[in-house]
This record gives C-alpha cells, sequence and structure tokens, in this order.
C-alpha cells in the first residue's frame, strides 16, 4: 500500500521543467570492481566513474572503501545505498572488534554485509565484494552481489563492467599467483572492461592487502595498459607512430 | 503540567497523507482547465573550488517557478556554522529547511561540546537524513568549510551520496560551469584567483542555463573568517521597478475635506486599582 502511493508521488514530482534527468536520476556507480586472492593477501581493484544518468557526477571516485585495518570492501550499485551499508558496517565491525578484544575475520565482515543486504534486499541496489586479510585463514575474497546472496571465490569481479570480462578473468586466472602477477591480472581486466564499458572509466585503483599493511596505488589514464584492438595501438599502426611500452 | 489537549506522537518514517488529496486537487484542477502551481526550483548554477588558504563558493540568484522566475534576489548559499556554508540546488524549500535543520544541530553541539564543528559532521548528518528519506527530499548540496584539518568541499547528492573532490558544481548550469572548472582548476591556488575562476564558471552557468540568471553571490570561507559578497557582481539587465510602493503623503493632492464627529455617550464608567508595589 504504502509503495503503490510513493509510486505515484513519484508520478507527481516528475514534470517537464527546464532541469535535465540527471537531476532526478539517482546517483550509481555502474562500475567494474574486482578482487583475487594470493599466498598472503589480496588485490583488489576498481575503476573511478559515478554516473547520474548519462552525466559522470564523479570521475575520481574511490570505491575501495577501508572497512577496518585489513579488510575492504568494493562498491558498485547506488552510491547512496553502498556508502550507508558500509558505514554500518564498519560501525558494527568496529564494536564487535572492540568486543573481542582481537582483528576480526574477513568472514565477520562478508557476513555482517550480508545480514544487511539481504534484510533491504527489497530496498537496496548493492554489489559488494568484500576482500582482506586476517591470521586464520589469510587472504579471503566473499563477494555479496544484489539480492543478498554470500559466497566465497578465489577471484570474482563485479559492477556493469564485469560482463566484458568473465573471459578474460577465467582463462587467465591460475591457483598459487604471485602478488605481481595479481596486480597485472586486475588491472589489465580493469582496463578492458573500462575500455568496452560505458559506465566504468577514469582511473583505476589497486590494493594489495596483505599482513604487514595495505599498499595502495593509482594507475592513471595514460598509463593503462593497452590492447591490440581498442584505443591507441591501432591508431599508432596506421599512422606509423611509435607506440608507448604495453604491459 | 496538565495540557489542554492530547498531543500525538508522530509516527516514524515519511508521511504520505497528502499523496492522495494532491492528487484528487489535480483531478479537479485539470477539469477546470488550470494547472497546479509548480513547487519553486531553484534552476541554478552553484559551485565551489578549494584553494591555498580556504574554500570559495558561488551561486547565482535565480528562482524559478515553471516557466516564471519567482525571485530575482534568492539567497542560495546558506549560513550552517560560522566556518562552514552550505549552497542548495533542488527545490528551495528542501534546501533551506534542510540546511536550518543542520545549522540548529550543529549549533547545539558546539554548545554541548564547546568545539567548532567539522564539516565530515555536517556531511554525516546531511548523508544520514536524507539517506532516511530516501530521495523524496529533492536537496543536492554543495558543503564548503574550514576546520582544524583542514578546508574541505564536499557534495551530497539527494538520495544521499557523497563525494569529497577539490572543485565542483551542481544545478541545471552544472555543465557549463564544469566546463570552465576543468579548464582552469589548478590545486592550491590563490584567493583571488579562486574568486575569479568561481565568478567566471556561474557567469558561464547564468549565460548558458536557462533556469540560472540575475545576481552572482561569492563565499569565501578562510582560518580567519567569511567574507560573504551578496552580490558579488549584478546582472547588466536591472529593471528600474521600484519595489517599495509607499508614497509620501501630499502625493495625491486633497480637494475636499469632510469631517464628521461621532457622537458617543458615556453608558458606565468602572475604576480598578491595580496594586502597584
Amino acid at each position: 500500500m504504502a509503495a503503490a502511493t510513493a509510486m505515484r508521488f513519484g508520478q507527481l514530482s516528475s514534470g517537464s521543467d527546464m532541469a535535465p534527468d540527471w537531476t532526478t536520476k539517482e546517483v550509481s556507480t555502474g562500475t567494474t570492481i574486482m578482487a583475487v586472492e594470493y599466498d598472503g593477501g589480496v588485490v583488489i581493484g576498481a575503476d573511478s566513474r559515478t554516473t547520474t544518468g548519462a552525466y559522470i557526477a564523479n570521475r575520481v571516485t574511490d570505491k575501495l572503501t577501508p572497512i577496518h585495518d585489513r579488510i575492504f570492501c568494493c562498491r558498485s550499485g547506488s552510491a547512496a545505498d553502498t556508502q550507508a551499508i558500509a558505514d554500518v558496517v564498519t560501525y558494527q565491525l568496529g564494536f564487535h572488534s572492540i568486543e573481542l578484544d582481537e582483528a576480526p575475520l574477513v568472514q565477520t565482515a562478508a557476513n555482517l554485509f550480508k545480514a544487511s543486504c539481504y534484510r533491504y534486499r527489497e530496498e537496496l541496489m548493492a554489489g559488494i565484494i568484500v576482500a582482506g586479510w586476517d591470521k586464520r585463514r589469510g587472504g579471503q575474497v566473499y563477494t555479496v552481489p544484489v539480492g543478498g546472496m554470500l559466497v566465497r571465490q578465489p577471484v570474482s569481479v563485479g559492477g556493469s563492467g564485469s560482463t566484458y570480462i568473465y573471459g578474460y578473468m577465467d582463462s587467465n586466472y591460475k591457483p598459487n599467483m604471485t602478488k605481481d602477477q595479481c596486480l597485472r591480472l586486475v588491472s589489465g581486466a580493469l582496463s578492458l572492461a573500462m575500455e568496452r564499458d560505458g559506465s566504468s572509466g577514469g582511473v583505476v585503483r589497486l590494493a594489495a592487502i596483505s599482513e604487514t599493511g595495505v599498499d595502495r596505488q593509482v594507475i592513471l589514464g595514460n598509463q593503462l595498459p593497452k590492447w591490440s584492438t581498442t584505443g591507441y595501438i591501432p591508431y599508432c599502426l596506421s599512422k606509423g607512430l611509435e607506440i608507448y611500452p604495453t604491459v | 503540567m496538565a495540557l489542554s489537549n492530547v498531543v500525538e506522537t508522530p509516527a516514524s518514517g515519511f508521511n504520505f497523507e497528502n499523496v492522495s488529496r494532491n492528487v484528487a486537487l489535480e483531478g479537479l484542477l485539470e477539469g477546470g482547465h488550470t494547472k497546479a502551481p509548480k513547487p519553486m526550483k531553484t534552476g541554478t548554477t552553484i559551485a565551489g573550488v578549494v584553494c591555498k588558504d580556504g574554500v570559495v563558493l558561488g551561486a547565482d540568484t535565480r528562482a524559478t517557478s515553471g516557466e516564471v522566475v519567482a525571485d530575482k534576489m534568492c539567497a542560495k548559499i546558506h549560513y550552517i556554522s560560522p566556518n562552514m556554508y552550505c549552497c542548495g540546488a533542488g527545490t528551495a524549500a528542501d534546501t533551506e529547511k534542510t540546511t536550518d535543520l543542520l545549522s540548529s544541530n550543529l549549533t547545539i553541539f558546539s554548545m554541548n561540546s564547546g568545539r567548532n564543528p567539522r564539516v565530515v559532521m555536517a556531511v554525516n548528518i546531511l548523508q544520514d537524513m536524507l539517506f532516511r528519506y530516501r530521495g523524496q527530499i529533492g536537496a543536492s548540496l554543495i558543503l564548503g568549510g574550514v576546520d582544524c584539518t583542514g578546508n574541505h568541499l564536499y557534495t551530497v547528492g539527494p538520495y544521499g551520496s557523497i563525494d569529497k573532490v577539490p572543485y565542483l558544481a551542481m544545478g541545471s548550469g552544472d555543465l557549463a560551469a564544469l566546463g570552465i572548472l576543468e579548464d582552469r582548476f589548478k590545486p592550491n591556488m590563490e584567493l583571488e584567483e579562486a574568486k575569479e575562476l568561481v565568478r567566471d564558471a556561474i557567469h558561464s552557468g547564468i549565460m548558458s542555463d536557462l533556469g540560472s540568471g540575475n545576481n552572482i553571490d561569492i563565499c569565501v570561507i578562510t582560518k580567519q573568517g567569511v567574507d560573504y559578497i551578496r552580490p558579488y557582481q549584478e546582472s547588466e539587465y536591472k529593471d528600474k521597478r521600484q519595489r517599495r510602493y509607499k508614497y509620501r503623503p501630499g502625493t495625491t493632492s486633497i480637494l475636499t475635506e469632510k469631517i464628521v464627529p461621532l457622537e458617543l455617550e458615556v453608558v458606565q464608567e468602572t475604576v480598578q486599582r491595580m496594586d502597584t508595589a
């Protein structure tokens, strides 16, 4: 009943006026996010584009949000919903960690995300990847997609751009990779997704989480890995120009 | 303390009771070939820039209601606290009330704790409130301020999402203003350069967007204090209307004067003594 009146309210307030549609559309992180486990930690990565309709509201967004010292989450879906959920879980996990007087488990953080996402699944639009390091099980990646499922995976991609890189991920991921191999896998996959998905773009933000700490880096647009079918290289070949070094 | 009537505690959540009333009213008005009045929106250009010494906020001053300019000298830069100001775009009533509420909350906080409020606190309060109302409050806000941790500029969307950025434009004229900002913004600019940049950004919004116009307001927030320049620049298209319609006595000449005294009869006279200490 409340939902029906709410829908009618929406119809009333949207009229023809001078404001363009991106003032009325919700801000969404149409996105590509990715996380990979390696022996000793995890590597997580995300693009940096936030859109409202067809307008890019923020081209340097940070979608890798710290939940605890060694636990991060990658956010995709509605910006408002994911920020709110991340704030709630940060509080709950911090409280839990103080009660226990030890560092929380990644599995605990993932379950807290699942609890919020599943309970309010009708109202929320949030796809989250939880990744981090703890003493008991080392590096772990858990994915909590829209709807509130929870599953642990060695490598996971999410967001609107993820559909374009399932093939790349499946064929290039091998178990027991090193940290540098994981960083190259993630940056390569993200740059491919950003090339093909309109809602993903900007810079690539990476973070490597291990026992010793969190190592964050940013790969700017002109430093991204380059591929032969897209963008720069076919242009260079056609003009006989020098090709900048690739990954 | 006895109350003359029992006050009902308001139910939590958003109250949609007026929705059915509005639908019925719309139906009646449509039949009579008249349209319901549109809520006043500030079709707007607002911008903010973080510079070396502080934060510069700018806004135009036009408020529209449908296709009519409802207010030519609307104040879109709202006071939050001595070290924070907030520009609002969207529905005028929503932005004003939301910023008023925020300002009251922060005043109470600073009285309670004896500290100046921080910009992150204001942002968190705004985000909580707007997320709770799930986008029904149509307020897009640019919050800028200086506190002990530095100079900050945040944007809060109507659904409750926040972004922390060094420069920003919002409102219907945001694309035009953002073009100027993207071209000329540099980190750690001098104050005068930042003021000129914000003025140019708002000017570009006024020129290219129908919903923005009239004058430009600038608000400069630094560690030393706030300089709210209203207007920073007036529109070239000023009209000569007076806006004061009170004329001095004698403007209209008096031709005849007739005085008729009213006849009063004293019916009853009572004297009541007042106790004076």
